[in-house]
């Protein structure tokens, strides 16, 4: 007798999913407790759709050849000084907020994925999850790898796994994805599944990638490449979890639309550092963050949620404020980040004239009329000896936890957006009506942040004290890892290494 | 109806995989940019295995498309001949 | 002549990340370092989880075992995620050629009569098993986050064990010509079958551990030695002397693999019990609770696999084990 021939899709069913089994001496609800506080209704584990039919050993298979390939590009990178590649020792500030804000995101989102990966009813859902879940370990541990040699000759990398755990600006990527984890499985899987695998991750892969393609950093783009086949898996999970919810039950519809509403714009508002780093930190440059905004969020998002109408989800109604932001996000961010760069990890600067031009150009409508003018005004204090940081702290989205320096650029861009909201008799500040709505809706859980400049005045920070107690605090090599990038350091030892006077 | 998208990296494996789409999908877009080769096509695109062996001169096998995928839009339908993806509008 | 090539020598500023010169000194690290220590989240999380109020997201209180520093528990193979799929790779690479050869050759039809139906209802209900063995070790995955040093490891065991369900499912495949009828009828022995109830029980009741340490002295340390010596032991001799031998190819990947797990776990327990006598005690009283109820759920599944002297042969196995890890009776 010969064997009949298997089909991929057969072989998989056959192999996974009748492993297990309904319960007969324990309770399943006592093995899988949390399936039902969310008002997640599931009829039918069995209609999930395994998108990426990967068995383990294919799984095996493939990923030891890409991470050879992977290992072999770092070690030619070290071996032979490929950091002397970049095209200007600027650019590697991009990648010092990507080790410190992005990576330890990385282990954060594995964590969730093994939590989904045990907690959820149906097998396909926790394979999935659990291959995401060692994916995103392999992201943070080639992410370390391919940012080791830098680590060994630039400022700002070395704190990057303390620093996560307390410095202002990195406390908006870690809180993204504490609140992620915090949530239920169901919403975990939408909100870094859906929300950022699918919707977004475009927007801060490619970026960074492609930034890095442009500017010479083999290890980088190495890394963004060989990941990116993982994150064509991620996105596939991101796209069924909703589907299956959607079909699952109509008393789902309303939970996911909230979510993705709630999730959407949180992730937009850590893209906000990713537009900065396309229009200001990259040397040579990829797009702007409006032609970037533009092609994968407005085109390929559009399609999506096409598709996505015929269950009664619709596109999340704040899209036109965000389509009015892309003309003033990255300016805003990156005159925050300089004049506050006496606690950054990582050196900022002002844009040379041809940058200045550059954005002008790409930024028609608003960058001589809103922006160009402060670099004026902080190139002169600078020409004069007086390069200006700020002597305060700003003040935080309770949510985002980003400093309140978005303005109402539908109506005057020179407005900063202030909400407030009293609950349990404190006062509570947003830096947008979507903030401030994800906050009314679960006060009881973002009442708890760690806000970094809350936690700095109350003494939490290395102090009372002043900010050099702060820098201890984070271990910010102050003088080296911090301030302008002009008479940094690493700008001595580059011009050093390229000879140049 | 929406375009899909699909990416890889330019290597000499992918060079083939890009050909059998260009000759199965003949109205596909192909884009040539740093370390990447960029595919769109309206509403789908399919990939037969039988095309990239021809286009190769020898076995492969579809799911090791994972090893040079970058990106895809688009639903997903893989089986042991071919891997497809296409929106429903 | 000897031929040298020069690189151009660069002097860096630092050998490595803070918090491994710390660990280590400072001196160049290695990539299981870098990639594994200090590197999970400890402190200042904003928000507490919704389905578990009582603690934080990285928590080490989810387990009433203590340690000054977690991260003592290295991984003797130092596996990080890259020499992680590379070792599997190798190892599947084998078993593909393996399966390979029992099908091309039409193995299955030359074991000898009875065997098949030996093999569906002894070997390859053991599917269930390594499905529950994946989801025990998620779970200390989940929670022992604060140390990726342990929740590396446990993810690993985690994936390898849904391999072995897998490698399970194939051996039933290549037994009943890809129709999956071997696997219904397995299940139904796993469902139904009284000599496999207990084990059933015991799986499910794993499954509702709360601490996930003891989720994994349950799992790891007693059921799969016990499992291990009856099958990688004592049924692989069974099959020899009853014409079976060539099964052993197909269930190589699962002996091997556990052996090399077993470095691991073995010195993951010894440095947790060496490090207090509250430890030592606490996981001798979980040993204990189990080895009692695993005794219970093996005894109908030994006896009916091999004789009823077998799950005493297994036990001495495990007393061996213990005494080794230094849990010594």
């Amino acid at each position: 007798m010969s064997a009949k021939k298997l089909n991929l899709k057969d072989k998989y069913r056959l192999l996974t999913r009748d492993l297990d089994w309904d319960f007969s001496y324990e309770d399943r609800k006592d093995a899988f407790p949390f399936e039902e506080f969310e008002g997640i209704k599931i009829t039918d584990w069995d209609k999930w759709e395994d998108p990426f039919r990967l068995t383990m050993d294919s799984y095996w298979k493939y990923q030891a050849e890409k991470e050879k390939k992977l290992y072999a590009i770092y070690d030619a990178f070290s071996q032979n000084n490929g950091h002397l590649n970049v095209s200007d020792a600027r650019y590697v500030n991009a990648i010092k907020i990507f080790l410190t804000a992005v990576s330890p995101g990385e282990l954060a989102a594995h964590s969730g994925f093994a939590f989904t990966g045990r907690q959820m009813g149906g097998i396909g859902a926790r394979i999935a999850s659990q291959m995401q879940s060692i994916d995103e370990l392999r992201h943070i541990q080639t992410q370390i790898h391919a940012m080791s040699h830098y680590n060994k000759f630039f400022d700002g990398f070395d704190e990057f796994s303390h620093m996560h755990d307390r410095v202002w600006y990195i406390s908006v990527v870690k809180s993204f994805f504490d609140d992620a984890r915090s949530a239920g499985p169901f919403e975990f899987m939408v909100s870094v599944g859906f929300s950022f695998e699918y919707v977004l991750t475009n927007l801060l892969f490619v970026p960074f990638m492609s930034g890095a393609a442009y500017n010479g950093d083999m290890a980088t783009v190495t890394f963004g490449f060989s990941a990116q086949s993982d994150e064509a898996r991620h996105m596939t999970l991101g796209l069924e979890i909703i589907k299956f919810l959607l079909e699952q039950h109509e008393d789902n519809v309303p939970i996911v639309q909230k979510w993705i509403d709630k999730w959407l714009w949180r992730g937009y508002r850590i893209l906000t550092v990713v537009a900065m780093m396309m229009d200001y930190m990259l040397p040579q440059k990829v797009m702007s963050w409006k032609e970037a905004w533009e092609l994968y969020f407005e085109q390929a998002g559009g399609a999506l949620f096409k598709d996505l109408e015929r269950y009664g989800i619709k596109m999340p109604d704040y899209t036109d404020l965000i389509k009015a932001e892309k003309d003033h996000l990255s300016h805003q961010a990156w005159w925050t980040f300089y004049t506050n760069s006496q606690a950054t990890a990582f050196h900022t600067w002002i844009p040379s004239d041809e940058e200045l031009d550059w954005l002008s150009e790409k930024y028609p409508e608003t960058f001589d009329k809103y922006y160009r003018p402060r670099w004026e005004l902080a190139k002169e204090m600078a020409d004069k000896g007086e390069r200006y940081y700020n002597e305060g702290l700003p003040q935080l989205c309770q949510t985002c936890q980003i400093p309140m320096i978005y303005t109402d650029v539908q109506n005057d861009p020179r407005d900063i957006v202030y909400r407030s909201t009293k609950y349990q008799g404190e006062r509570f500040h947003f830096c947008s009506d979507q903030c401030q709505h994800i906050f009314e809706d679960e006060p009881e859980k973002y009442v708890h942040a760690w806000l970094p400049v809350h936690q700095i005045f109350q003494g939490n920070c290395g102090g009372p004290g002043g900010l050099e107690k702060v820098m201890d605090y984070y271990k910010l090599d102050v003088g080296n890892a911090n301030m302008d990038y002009v008479g940094s350091p690493d700008e001595e030892r580059w011009k050093n290494w390229k000879g140049v006077a | 109806m929406s375009k899909v998208l699909i990416a890889f990296q330019e290597n000499d494996e992918s060079r083939y995989i890009v050909q059998a789409i260009e000759q199965d999908n003949p109205d596909a877009t192909v884009h040539f940019e740093p370390a990447m080769i960029r595919i769109e096509n309206e509403g789908a695109l399919t990939i037969n295995k039988a095309t990239v062996e021809e286009m190769m001169g020898c076995d492969w096998e579809v799911q090791s498309i994972h090893v040079n995928l970058l990106t895809l839009t688009g639903h997903i339908d893989e089986d042991d001949d071919y891997f497809t993806i296409h929106w429903n509008n | 002549m000897t031929i040298e090539i020069k690189t151009a020598k660069m002097d860096t500023v630092r050998n490595t990340f803070g918090h491994i010169a710390r660990r280590f000194g400072d001196k160049p690290a290695t990539r299981y370092q870098e990639a594994t220590y200090d590197i999970a989240a400890q402190t200042n999380f904003h928000y507490k989880p919704l389905w578990d109020q009582d603690h934080e997201l990285n928590d080490p209180t989810r387990t009433a075992i203590v340690m000054e520093d977690w991260y003592a528990l290295k991984d003797p193979r130092q596996f990080y995620y890259g020499p992680y799929v590379q070792s599997r790779a190798r190892m599947q690479e084998n078993a593909e050629s393996n399966f390979n050869f029992f099908d091309k050759r039409n193995l299955a039809a030359k074991l000898p009569d009875g065997i098949k139906e030996n093999l569906i209802k002894f070997l390859i209900p053991l599917r269930h098993a390594e499905h529950t063995a994946n989801l025990n070790n998620m779970y200390c995955t989940a929670y022992a986050n604060y140390c990726t040093a342990v929740a590396q490891a446990t993810l690993f065991e985690a994936m390898d064990r849904f391999g072995n369900a897998q490698y399970y499912s194939r051996i039933g495949l290549s037994l009943d010509g890809n129709t999956g009828d071997s696997l219904v009828e397995a299940k139904a022995e796993w469902m139904n079958n009284p000599i496999w109830q207990g084990l059933r029980a015991y799986c499910e009741r794993t499954l509702t551990i709360d601490d996930w340490f003891e989720t994994f002295i349950a799992q790891n340390i007693v059921l799969d030695t016990l499992l291990d010596n009856l099958y990688f032991e004592q049924y692989d001799v069974w099959l020899s002397e009853h014409g079976a031998g060539d099964i052993l190819m197909l269930t190589e990947f699962m002996r091997e693999r556990s052996k090399e797990s077993h470095r691991w776990s073995d010195s993951l327990i010894k440095t947790v019990v060496n490090e207090s006598d509250q430890n030592a005690d606490q996981i001798k009283s979980w040993i204990s609770t189990w080895r009692i109820r695993a005794q219970q759920a093996l005894e109908p599944l030994a006896t009916g696999l091999l004789s009823e002297d077998a799950l005493a042969e297994a036990y001495a196995a495990l007393a061996g084990r213990l005494k080794k890890i230094g849990l010594a009776d």
